[in-house]
């Protein structure tokens, strides 16, 4: 097992080296001078650009450049933002909780009503829950989740009045953050209707957030449990005499869970794409709409080094579902 | 004489495939129906300006958010109502299935063409060239596909042309990983040896002898793809980041819709609907396709 922990890490080693690169040559391709894209000024004296350039290392050839970044990217430095001229990474973290809370629970949510939809699908093959769930689960796949988003928001803020707008509690409430998650921090700020206001807050964008990933595992989960039921281990479960529910609940599921994990693994890329949408749309303050804003403000050192650390989460996640995969499938161990 | 009746048999073995094909792509309905909308959409596109009533970019100052025909206030005039500044709706929705179609067709011919080649060549010289090729591969998938999108479109500057060549670059490695496995698999086959053995090139072996045993996977992705660009293409509008307005692009219809969502429910539904339907009806055509190209990746 060490050894393919070992192995697996050794190969992300690249990966993640080729992604400082793209960062690191994200300024340079942009138009314009790179100098003066990072400082955030314009018309500047030859003087002040010489100062800027020698500050920020852009007087030294390229790849004493790009070993520069890599020696800041390993202490931690991630530059500032031109805008608010705090450290990118304390932003970075500030706003990172609240992209995890609504990822976390759309993520939920889509494994917990995707599993067993797509497993009573299965096995109630050609019923009408499965035409339907099978039919729903395409048009969610198919959603463009900004769509769906002003969709939800019109019928249920807009016509029924039951949910909020915006936001990720009402104006109602402040406490200090605790943990970053405002589920959390509103139980332990013990204040009357602080949980509810942020549960209620947190629902529409769930959903929309949701909507592929639910899709996506409904069917996946469908597909392994019927290939799965083909097997003569299942046959042989059957044979004894078991239960039905054994049968498919340990011999059947457990096999297909294999795939269903590697499938919402997955997910985690798609969920930070969605994030984006989701993000913009509810203006929820994450990660997401920090990348929006961020570009549109050409706050490029914001970009630059957002863009690495989502694509280094991304990645740590993946190698976590690919040891999980390895962990509950001795056969790719060995490999 | 061996020659003419070699290709009378071939066509025959074509349409027998065809034929074959169809058979199963027309068991499953959805594919059928997906195909049905598919071609409606095309026919739309190819006769726009015939089709729409108005001019899409045209603004009827004395008709600004006129609701659609069966609501109160609707007017005969403009079937799905009109938008803000008062063009019409189902005129802009027509042109814009011009703007999807051709996003998926290009941003699907770059990375189609583009993933293959590099595939094959991964695949068929192996080594530290198919090291490289693939690392490079894995940085661009470990980025979310619309954030690089985003990124991208940042350098390049906003725009449809930009948004599509964004896309295919983000879509690229599917391919060439799908190329790549399939000829790590046929390569060592005896036909392959064996033309190898007949004398043909490098470049003739990769692109005429084993390129076609490894299309059904790639025809699959492809049309996977091609919903995905309209998808993606529709948000980089919707961010502001893809077609620019006044182009009748509907992401770029409905971030134009946003500010009246509360107050014109038109606005907001049509452009959403035809960017869903569009997209629905490629993915039960995919469906239907790997059903019949693939038995392997058959979903039963």
């Amino acid at each position: 097992m060490i050894r393919f922990i070992l192995s697996k890490l050794l190969y992300l080693v690249p990966t993640l080296l080729g992604i400082t690169l793209v960062a690191f040559g994200f300024i340079r391709l942009l138009p314009g001078d790179p100098v003066l894209l990072m400082a955030g000024e314009r018309g500047v004296s030859p003087e002040r650009y010489a100062q800027i350039a020698a500050q920020l290392g852009y007087d030294k050839p390229v790849w004493q450049q790009y070993l520069g970044y890599l020696g800041d990217l390993l202490q931690g430095d991630l530059g500032n933002s031109l805008v608010t001229k705090r450290p990118v990474l304390d932003e970075f973290l500030a706003l990172f909780p609240a992209t995890v809370e609504l990822g976390l629970v759309a993520i939920l949510i889509a494994a917990f009503v995707g599993v067993p939809v797509g497993v009573i699908a299965a096995i109630k093959r050609g019923s009408w829950f499965d035409q339907i769930s099978m039919t729903g689960a395409l048009i969610g796949f198919s959603m463009p989740i900004f769509w769906w988003g002003l969709l939800l928001i019109i019928l249920f803020s807009g016509i029924l009045g039951w949910t909020p707008v915006s936001g990720r509690i009402s104006l109602m409430y402040y406490f200090p953050p605790v943990t970053g998650f405002m589920l959390i921090d509103s139980l332990l700020s013990g204040q009357d209707g602080a949980f509810a206001s942020a549960v209620s807050h947190l629902i529409l964008p769930s959903i929309v957030l949701d909507t592929i990933p639910l899709a996506v595992i409904a069917r996946q989960t469908r597909s392994a449990m019927l290939e799965v039921m083909g097997e003569d281990y299942v046959r042989t479960a059957r044979a004894k005499g078991l239960p039905p529910a054994r049968v498919i609940g340990v011999h059947a599921l457990r096999n297909a869970m294999i795939p269903v994990i590697t499938t919402i693994g997955l997910q985690i890329g798609v969920l930070m794409a969605g994030a984006i949408l989701t993000e913009t749309i509810f203006s929820w303050p994450g990660i997401g709409k920090w990348m929006i804003d961020s570009i549109s403000r050409r706050d490029y050192p914001v970009v630059q080094s957002g863009l690495l650390l989502i694509a280094g989460i991304v990645m740590i996640v993946n190698l976590i579902v690919d040891l999980t995969y390895g962990l509950i499938n001795p056969r790719i161990r060995h490999q | 004489m061996t020659d003419s009746n070699l290709t009378t048999s071939d066509a025959a073995i074509r349409r027998q495939l065809l034929r074959e094909f169809w058979f199963y792509f027309s068991q499953n309905r959805g594919a059928v129906l997906g195909l049905a909308v598919f071609v409606l959409l095309v026919l739309t596109a190819v006769f726009a300006s015939l089709l729409a009533p108005h001019d899409p970019t045209q603004q009827y100052r004395d008709a600004l958010l006129v609701p659609p025909v069966w609501a109160e206030g609707g007017r005969a005039e403009f079937l799905l109502g009109t938008d803000a500044v008062g063009r019409d709706m189902l005129s802009r929705l027509i042109h814009g299935s011009q703007y999807s179609l051709f996003i998926g067709i290009v941003v699907v011919a770059i990375a189609l063409t583009g993933g293959v080649v590099i595939g094959l060549i991964a695949g068929f010289y192996g080594g530290w060239v198919d090291s490289v090729i693939m690392r490079v591969m894995d940085v661009i998938l470990a980025f979310p596909s619309l954030l690089l999108a985003l990124v991208l479109v940042a350098v390049l500057g906003p725009g449809l042309t930009n948004a599509m060549i964004a896309i295919a670059i983000v879509y690229q490695p599917h391919f060439a990983r799908l190329a790549r496995a399939a000829v790590m698999g046929e390569k060592a086959r005896e036909y392959v040896a064996a033309a190898r053995v007949a004398g043909a090139s490098n470049l003739r072996l990769m692109f005429r002898t084993i390129l076609p045993n490894c299309l059904a996977p790639l025809i699959v992705q492809a049309t996977l793809s091609f919903s995905s660009a309209v998808l993606d293409s529709a948000a980089l509008g919707f961010l502001g980041m893809g077609a620019q307005p006044p182009t009748p692009e509907w992401g770029t219809m409905l971030a134009e819709a946003r500010e009246f969502i509360l107050r014109a429910w038109w606005v907001v539904t049509f452009p959403g609907l035809a960017i869903l339907t569009s997209v629905l009806a490629i993915n039960l055509m995919g469906d239907g396709l790997r059903d019949a190209l693939d038995p392997k990746l058959k979903r039963s």
